[in-house]
Formats: structure tokens, sequence, C-alpha cells
């Protein structure tokens, strides 16, 4: 097994979901394309738990899955409190903090 | 000689990887393409199958179990909850992407090339042994209630602190 394996396809699924963040209007998209970038963190921490042959990685992979949770959680019921103020969730009508 | 033939590369390993990796890498791309928000949702679905397929595959099974009941099982219902409580109309959506979304391009690519570059520079000759046996669950847990007790409590309380967040907002009051 190549560890260029494991670690390009942690890349890849990395740059899409950044592009997903950039690209994406509705706040869902987004916090579904900040998914796909935990998960290829996550990709990467197995691949050297594996290659090390140690239980660390699985540790912090099993934090960020956590977190990713308790993320999402919160971060949908943001949006849901925006949809119910201003009746959309477009991320670039939210401008009344922008300078 | 090629590398996939050398003598202590796992050839089915690498076989498997790659058909499991495939529609992983499409569905990633329809999940930020995709002009349909619930579509979106369901390829997700097949990215994240994917992923706890290949943790099988590096010998994790712990962490491939707990990817699939937490995030196919508990964050996507989540989103799909979010995605019905959100839209007035299930469907095809033609404003679901910036203004400037072609900027989105360049940079991932330009993110992609370097991390590539890195990547093949450092470990490009590096093969992983055979693992012997899978991780066993025992390994992970003595690090829980051991040198990582302190962060294990402290997540307990983030997870607590981010359900009664969300329940505060999400409320009707």
């Amino acid at each position: 097994m190549y560890a260029v394996n494991f670690l390009l396809l942690g890349a890849v699924m990395f740059s899409i979901g950044v592009f997903g963040v950039i690209a994406r209007r509705n706040a869902v998209m987004v916090l579904m394309s900040i998914e796909l970038i935990l998960n290829a963190v996550n990709v990467n921490l197995i691949a050297f738990a594996l290659m090390n042959g140690s239980a660390e990685g699985h540790v912090f992979a099993l934090y960020v899955i956590a977190v990713a949770a308790a993320e999402v959680g919160v971060g949908l019921a943001m949006v849901l409190m925006i949809y119910r103020n201003r009746r959309s969730i477009a991320l670039d009508e939210l401008s009344a903090m922008k300078g | 000689m090629s590398p996939l033939l050398a003598a202590d590369v796992n050839v089915a390993q690498n076989v498997a990887f790659y058909i499991i990796a495939a529609p992983m890498v499409y569905g990633a791309l329809r999940v930020v393409t995709t002009r349909n928000v619930v579509h979106g949702a369901l390829w997700l679905v097949v990215v994240l199958g994917g992923v706890a397929a290949q943790y099988v595959l590096a010998a994790a099974e712990f962490v491939a179990v707990s990817q699939v009941m937490v995030y196919i099982g508990a964050v996507m219902v989540l989103f799909l909850f979010g995605i019905m409580l959100t839209r007035a109309t299930i469907g095809a959506d033609t404003d679901l992407n910036n203004k400037g979304w072609g900027i989105g391009i360049p940079v991932a690519l330009l993110l992609l090339g370097t991390l590539a570059f890195v990547i093949i520079d450092e470990f490009g000759s590096t093969v992983i042994d055979e693992p012997a046996a899978p991780m066993p669950t025992t390994a992970i847990s003595d690090i829980y209630l051991r040198e990582g007790l302190v962060p294990f409590i402290a997540l307990s309380f983030v997870l607590l602190a981010a359900a009664i967040g969300a329940i505060v907002l999400a409320r009707k009051d």
C-alpha cells in the first residue's frame, strides 16, 4: 500500500471542499463542503496512524468526528435562526456587518 | 519494473483503494457542483461511506464504525432536516453559487498542486507495511483513558455546550 494513495485522496477532497466553501451561496451547501474538508483531514490522520502503527491517529480522528458533529449541530441551528429572521440563507445577503 | 508490481506492495489492496476512491472523488465533485441541494446531501453520503470503506482498508475498524454511525446516521439526518426546514421548494435551484464562484477554481487547483507536490516529494516512495491485524479497540481506549483523558472530558463539555447552544438558538420564543 502506497502512502501517497491516502494522502493524495485527502488532498483532492480538501481542495474540492475549499472550492465548495468559496463558490457556494447556500449556507447548508457551505456546511457540507466543510464536512468534506474535515473528512479529508481524517483520512490523512488514519493514513499516518497506519504508517506509524500507532493508535494516536485513530484517537485524533475520533476527536475530529465529535467536533464535526457539534459544529454541524450549532451551524444548522444558526442557519435555521437566520432563515426564520430573513426568509433566506444566501450568504451574500448577510451583509449587515460589512465594512 | 512498474511500481504496482513491486514485491512489497499488496496489489489487491491498491485496486480496492482505487475502486473506492473513484466514486468518492466523483461524489465530492457532485456535492460542490450540483444544482439540487437534496442531491448534494445524497452525494455527500456516497463520499462519507467511501471514507468509512477506506478506514476499513486502513485497518481502522472502530473509526469506520464511528464514521458510519455519526456521519451517515446522525449528521446526514441533520443536513436533510436543515434543507427541508430552510427551503420552500425541493428541486433544481439556479442561484446556489456566488457571483464570483469562478475564483474558487484557480484557488482549489493551486492548493491541490501545492499539496500534491509536497506529498509526492516527501512520501513518493513510501510503502506502508501490511498491517498484521486491525488496530485493537483496547489500544484506542487505553489512550482515551490515560493521556487523552483531559481532552476527552473537554470534548464532552464541547458536545454538551453545542447541544444546549443548538437548542437555545433554534427555539422559538
